[in-house]
């Protein structure tokens, strides 16, 4: 196309109307316009690319790493505050569990020494009691063994007397507690 | 002018320079590229002034581009590769801002010139020489002999490798170029359709509804093109960088 120029630019073909003037045909090609275009391309460029490198892309990075600080953050924040609950969680359980196993404890304990009270005290009475009986024990048979020898006296003065009254005089005492002794075994 | 779908890529002198015998005029292209960079850079820098935590819609907006071309970067070159963040980004942003200001009506479009996309694709493929040989040194023309190739398949590979290398400028800068090219003048050919139809009067005038419609998804589909170039340009430039850094693959 930018080989035939002028016949071309002249007539422009494709829509029948008679065009202006081109210059050099197809603008493209022109390559008249080619070092001023890379010339203003080059300083606009420039300055582009030196402001994205030196303010936008800097800022917008911050930007994007400040988010990602403060999510990173936040998330940690989050795990510390949950570590910190699940701490005091598990230090409440314990103290719980501490204090069931004191309580506990001391509930054995109190029964113990109650119990301990109790058997002592029972033990004491007992000992007092059995003491009490072995007392009257004796004193019965205390009371007893004097009961029975004066029986056996008694017995004597009776048997004395009846044989007396039987057979008119008194028998020999001797006599008598042998006699006695048999009958009473 | 009206109906020439070319006139709109005419380049025309505003403050005419001239040194040594060459045109440096500030022209039309110029004026378009410096409202491209001031636009761009006015966006990126007003939205993130307020370096919300929680950022507003247009801050999103900055921050979704930075953050894609960033993807686009460390996918394709690593982390390595984010040292060229800079330039990768601000070709990303020239490129888009250009193509999307070209779709006013009126408005010049600075990625239309072959001349301005070749620049820039030579920026790129510069850039990918200069760090590649600074960096490697003679190692980086193992880009053209990928190992684990045969010595004898190597002399058919090598000059394959060399073309492909030595067409990469080539083939970045007319992909952006043709398409824009090709774009406004097809929307320009449509619209031009309309009126002369409707010029027509009768049924012609009627059947003018079609190229109206046409050019209503034409003109959808150039925004496509507006982004998908730029968003083409950025990742050959990602693929060739990585080149540059890794050119044993």
């Amino acid at each position: 196309m930018a080989g035939d120029t002028h016949s071309n630019a002249e007539h422009n073909t494709e829509v029948g109307i008679p065009a202006e003037e081109h210059g050099a045909g197809f603008p493209p090609f022109d390559s008249t316009t080619y070092a001023s275009q890379i010339l203003w391309l080059a300083l606009t460029f420039g300055v582009f690319y030196w402001i994205m490198k030196n303010v936008a892309v800097p800022r917008i990075a911050g930007i994007l790493e400040d988010r990602k600080d403060r999510i990173a953050g936040d998330l940690a924040e989050a795990n510390r505050l949950k570590q910190e609950t699940d701490e005091a969680i598990a230090a409440y359980e314990q103290a719980l569990s501490e204090a069931r196993a004191k309580a506990h404890g001391i509930a054995s304990e109190t029964r113990e020494k109650l119990k301990a009270d109790q058997d002592a005290r029972r033990e004491k009475a007992e000992a007092e009691l059995s003491e009490k009986l072995a007392a009257a024990e004796k004193h019965i048979a205390g009371v007893k063994s004097e009961a029975l020898g004066q029986i056996e006296e008694i017995a004597g003065d009776t048997a004395s007397a009846l044989v007396e009254a039987l057979v008119g005089r008194a028998p020999a005492k001797t006599d008598l507690t042998k006699a006695l002794k048999s009958a009473m075994n | 002018m009206a109906n020439d779908p070319i006139h709109q890529f005419q380049i025309q002198k505003i403050f005419p320079i001239e040194v040594g015998g060459m045109d440096l005029s500030f022209t039309n292209s110029s004026l378009f590229m410096v409202l491209t960079v001031a636009s761009a850079a006015a966006f990126l820098i007003f939205t993130t002034s307020g370096r919300g935590l929680i950022p507003s819609r247009a801050q999103s907006m900055s921050e979704m581009a930075y953050e894609f071309v960033a993807g686009m970067l460390r996918s394709s070159a690593g982390t390595e590769g984010m040292r060229f963040f800079p330039l990768v980004f601000s070709l990303f942003m020239f490129v888009l801002v250009a193509n999307l200001l070209g779709m006013f009506p009126y408005f010049f479009t600075v990625t239309s010139h072959i001349i301005v996309t070749f620049a820039l694709a030579m920026l790129v493929i510069g850039t990918v020489t200069i760090y590649g040989l600074m960096r490697h040194g003679t190692k980086f023309f193992h880009l053209f002999a990928p190992s684990g190739v045969p010595p004898v398949l190597l002399l058919i590979v090598a000059p394959i490798e060399v073309v492909s290398f030595l067409s990469r400028p080539i083939s970045l800068s007319v992909r952006l170029f043709a398409n824009m090219l090709a774009g406004h003048i097809t929307l320009k050919v449509f619209a031009g359709f309309i009126v002369s139809m409707g010029a027509a009067g009768g049924l012609s005038a009627v059947g003018a509804i079609l190229p109206l419609g046409m050019t209503v998804a034409l003109t959808a589909l150039e925004f496509l093109v507006a982004f998908l170039q730029a968003y083409v340009f950025t990742v050959l430039t990602c693929m060739y960088l990585n080149d540059a850094l890794h050119p044993s693959h």
